[in-house]
């Protein structure tokens, strides 16, 4: 059990990139090839479940760790490990994985190995990202996701597949560099990528001249960070990519691209930079609360179904910036359960039009009308997960918003005030697009005779509507290991808020009365 | 009496030029028109053999021929990168010569192996005027093989104009070497080091900045860059795939050691602002080009540039970022023009971005190849490209040169886009002309695998390389 425990990390990084080298010498049959990825897939999934069943909930810091040095000069390890909340990343992207490939099934026909080799590549970068605790390492599976993801975009999407691809690659590329030059500068002080290493140091004020260049820093692994998220004015490539992109593409792209972004805020922005997060945070929390409401109401005005659901993913995940930079523990559980709640959701949500474009080739909502008629099966899961994404209590939506709300209502009245009315748009701009699309008479001829969902679309939505309700059932399930993650990144914080407060008593108490408060709620939820 | 470990100290040398003159010896029994493959396979066997010689040398540390080479780190470091180098050209040339009925393949193999006779000793000659001698050798077989597709006009214009300018550069570096005999009366490299030590010279710095238009010229860093489009565009690809990497190192490895070995004066500047240029000419040239042998013309150009980064950063952490650059550029580039080499098949007919409209579809295999060299080229991760880019800017920030690395920085987010403008057009466009792409031939197969291994171990496992190169710069400078 030991070797298994202090290999797990790696095997399942590198499970799906096995798979994908072996798939390069598979014959093309396509057939063979979407059952072999397929098996990949799911035997990622087995494999990533061993994770939360031997995750030691009471301990803090990182669990599975591995670490040997990789490159002497520059000093890079090859660090991984996980906490609760990495560990809630990679399994929902090992569990999107299988229903990812079985959505490609029909409507990929063309160059199907190159797909499918595409999409395991990208798993394996995926995880590396959620489970890299070296700097330089990040980087390297951060970048390593841009290439595969642009060329499923570019390869495999429509209409302006080409401009989409590119305008994601350059606008995450060049973002990304501001992090790489970060990095680079916190070698250059330390002798060390170590995220762990780097965190000490910094605390403990080893580092020279951190002071002056501490806000560039913050500021060079934000701008990487916000373009992926994405937050509101840096927004622009993710419609375009959303649009174009193949199905499986979009669904990776919402629910595991996206989180890459919430994920690297938390963990680095917060973890390496608390005093600085402190000190911006006003207007991250502004721009955040700007896409919440921006983001549901150019989603309401959408005219292409596809681009309305990627305006909701700005709504949404300007949620989890906010429960993030609320500083609260309650808004930042909710931030990470709003990342996994949203994964679900808007990953399901792609995948149902997915299946409608197969059928009638337009994301058009003028096209539609009356669908629930001919398709009854559809309709109800659409509007199961449509309400999931809306925020109705049991699912999961609600956990997240809720916990982010009070997050946000105890960090100051007005976020949560003004956050709280982008559950109204949400509500607004889905349950229309959902009238218009389903009820109703049937208008256009061409959706007469439309085909139920088959056997396949079934088994590929099933495990994403159950996981919508277990989530809004049982979220201690999830918060039992997330919640002392985010308590551990919470601690550094109130070490900076002591020293910041040291004449201000009653900030302890505050918080444990905070904490009280969140347990209480949370019990409630979780009964 | 020269002692007869001396011989194994130019060892490399003496069986690649043995080969050579096998080559050409053999060469006229074979039946004229026929194919000229087995020489191929004598050239390459000539190669493995210096490889296996270079490999022997690492006993025998020193210098011999009364100071006139000196085996070292640094110099076993470019022998193997140049040997690299003209294997994987003679393997992609072995049916490239059938394809394109070129028939002189006697010469074509015997002065591949002349200039990296020539280039080699580049490398270990630590006395000015065999520096030029070889540089000589080096540069008149390359202008001879720019010639070699003795049909095209613009082969014979490539030759031509690399010949002219060469000959006019090389000249340049003669008087930079005599200049520096004036100012110290010496032409050995470390007594130049030892006198410039104790004295200064005016006129030292006008040697180094005519030996560095010299040795500019050679590595097309600007300004001295002009003649490289045409001279890329006409050569057969094979020839460009040597020169754009081969003479380049060896010419670089040259300036190491007329730059840090002799502790020069005057230079950084001058280096500081070819770099600039280059990386900036270099890149902005190539985003406008629609002849792919022309848009890795500019890039190479600006790869020199990324280079001269690393020079400006001086020192050991500059000169080993310098090294290592060298090593994964010749690993890709070489890459990347053997690619080319392959679809452009007979007459080199399709050269241009729109015959490579759809190749992804037509050739997934060489597709995806060639776009793990590009990858590289813009320096994405995983790849060799990315760890050489990673260790000249972080050279050059250790030696506080933030805008020469910002400039760098924003050129390689610059050099992104053409790049990717390959990998689109392979990819995501609908093919307009039939080109068709011919089944890869064994020798381009096995020459291709090497650059990619190659490509990607630099990318994965830089250290041992990276060790070998600090080592180097290490011995340079000792």
């Amino acid at each position: 059990m030991n070797l298994i425990n202090s290999n797990i990390l790696t095997i399942v990084i590198f499970l799906p990139l096995a798979g994908a080298i072996l798939l390069l010498f598979f014959p093309r049959r396509h057939r063979d090839i979407r059952y072999f990825a397929l098996a990949v897939s799911l035997v990622t999934l087995l494999a990533s479940l061993h994770l939360p069943w031997y995750l030691v909930r009471g301990q803090s810091g990182f669990q599975f760790e591995e670490n040997i040095p990789w490159i002497a000069h520059p000093n890079i390890h090859y660090h991984l490990g996980i906490d609760g909340i990495s560990m809630w990343l990679v399994i929902l992207t090992t569990f999107l994985m299988p229903m990812c490939v079985l959505i490609s099934w029909n409507s990929i026909g063309d160059r199907v190995k190159e797909f499918f080799i595409l999409m395991l590549v990208l798993e394996t970068a995926m995880i590396g990202v959620f489970v890299a605790l070296d700097l330089f390492l990040f980087y390297f599976f951060w970048e390593a996701t841009l290439i595969p993801m642009a060329l499923i975009i570019g390869m495999y999407g429509h209409g302006r597949k080409i401009y989409a691809s590119v305008k994601f690659f350059l606008y995450t590329m060049i973002a990304s560099v501001f992090m790489l030059a970060a990095v680079i500068w916190l070698y250059a002080r330390t002798g060390t990528f170590d995220f762990v290493d780097i965190q000490s140091k910094i605390q403990s004020g080893q580092v020279a001249g951190f002071e002056h260049a501490a806000f560039w820093l913050f500021l060079g692994f934000f701008v990487a960070f916000a373009v992926k998220v994405p937050l509101f004015p840096l927004h622009t490539w993710l419609p375009d990519a959303h649009v174009e992109a193949p199905t499986a593409g979009s669904v990776l792209l919402a629910a595991v691209l996206l989180k890459m972004g919430t994920y690297g805020l938390l963990r680095f922005n917060l973890g390496l930079f608390p005093d600085q997060s402190r000190r911006n945070a006003p207007w991250i929390i502004a721009l955040a609360i700007i896409g919440i409401i921006y983001g549901a109401l150019v989603a309401m005005i959408q005219p292409n179904i596809k681009r309305l659901v990627a305006y909701t993913s700005v709504s949404h995940l300007g949620f989890v910036v906010l429960g993030i930079f609320s500083f609260t523990q309650i808004g930042m559980d909710g931030a990470v359960y709003q990342m996994l709640s949203h994964g679900i959701s808007t990953g399901a949500l792609f995948m149902l039009l997915g299946m409608i474009y197969e059928r009638r080739h337009t994301y058009d909502i003028g096209e539609y009308g009356g669908i629930a008629t001919p398709m009854p099966v559809y309709a109800t899961f659409f509007a199961f997960i449509m309400l999931s994404s809306v925020g109705l209590p049991l699912l999961n939506g609600f956990i997240g918003e809720f916990m982010v709300l009070s997050g946000a209502f105890q960090a100051k009245q007005l976020y949560g005030i003004l956050a709280a009315t982008g559950v109204i748009w949400s509500a607004c701009y889905l349950l229309w697009m959902y009238q218009r699309v389903f009820y109703g008479t049937i208008t256009n001829p061409a959706n007469t005779s439309l085909r139920d969902l088959d056997a396949r679309e079934r088994v590929s939505l099933w495990p994403l509507a159950i996981a919508a309700l277990v989530m809004g059932v049982a979220p201690m399930l999830w918060l039992h290991s997330i919640d002392p993650a985010v308590a551990a990144t919470l601690r550094q914080f109130s070490s900076v808020v002591q020293a910041h407060a040291a004449h201000a008593p009653g900030s302890l108490l505050h918080a444990d009365f905070v904490r009280n408060g969140v347990q209480a709620v949370l019990q409630v939820i979780g009964r | 009496m020269i002692p007869a470990v001396d011989y194994i100290r130019i060892l490399p040398e003496l069986v690649l030029s043995i080969f050579g003159i096998i080559v050409m010896m053999v060469d006229p029994v074979l039946p004229e028109q026929g194919s000229k493959k087995r020489l191929g396979i004598v050239a390459m066997v000539g190669t493995l053999a210096a490889l296996a010689a270079t490999a022997y040398q690492t006993g025998f540390y020193g210098e011999g021929f009364y100071h006139m080479v000196r085996v070292d780190t640094f110099s076993v470091f470019f022998h193997v990168v140049v040997l690299m180098i003209s294997l994987v050209v003679i393997l992609a040339s072995y049916d490239y010569l059938d394809v394109q009925s070129i028939r002189a393949g006697g010469e074509y193999y015997a002065l591949i192996l002349f200039g990296t006779v020539g280039m080699m000793l580049m490398s270990s000659a630590i006395e000015l005027v065999l520096i030029f001698i070889a540089l000589e050798i080096s540069s008149i077989s390359t202008y001879i093989l720019a010639g070699m597709r003795r049909r095209a006009a613009e082969s014979a214009e490539a030759s031509l104009k690399y010949f002219l300018l060469g000959s006019f550069a090389t000249a340049f570096f003669l008087y930079g070497v005599a200049m520096i005999y004036g100012a110290t009366g010496t032409t050995n490299i470390y007594n130049i080091a030892n006198v410039l030590h104790t004295q200064q010279s005016t006129l030292a710095y006008l040697a180094v900045g005519l030996m560095f238009v010299g040795l500019g010229f050679k590595v097309a860093s600007a300004p001295f860059h002009v003649w490289t489009p045409d001279v890329y565009e006409g050569s057969p690809a094979p020839v460009v795939a040597l020169m754009s990497t081969g003479p380049k190192a060896a010419a670089f490895a040259v300036l190491l050691r007329v730059l840090f070995a002799t502790g020069a004066p005057g230079w950084f500047w001058m280096v500081w602002v070819s770099a600039a240029l280059s990386m900036t000419l270099g890149n902005i040239g190539a985003l406008v080009q629609q002849n792919v042998k022309r848009l890795l013309a500019y890039s190479s150009i600006a790869h020199a540039g990324y280079l001269l980064v690393a020079f400006a950063a001086g020192q050991q952490v500059g000169i080993s970022a310098a090294m290592f650059y060298a090593a994964s550029y010749a690993a890709m580039n070489v890459g990347a023009f053997a690619v080319v080499s392959h679809f452009a098949s007979a007459g080199e007919k399709y050269v241009t971005l729109d015959d490579y409209a759809g190749l992804g579809r037509r050739s997934p295999l060489l597709a995806g190849i060639l776009t793990i060299f590009l990858l590289s080229l813009i320096g994405i991760p995983v790849t060799g490209g990315f760890f050489a880019k990673f260790y000249v800017f972080s050279a050059a920030l250790q030696s506080g040169l933030v805008w020469l690395t910002i400039i760098g920085v924003i050129n390689s987010a610059i050099a992104a886009y053409y790049y990717l403008r390959i990998i689109i057009v392979m990819y995501m466009r609908d093919e307009r002309s039939e080109a068709p792409v011919a089944r890869i031939p064994v020798g381009l197969r096995i020459g291709l695998a090497i650059s990619l291994i190659m490509t990607i171990y630099l990318g994965v496992l830089p250290g041992r390389v990276l060790e070998y190169a600090i080592q180097g710069a290490q011995d340079l400078l000792k």
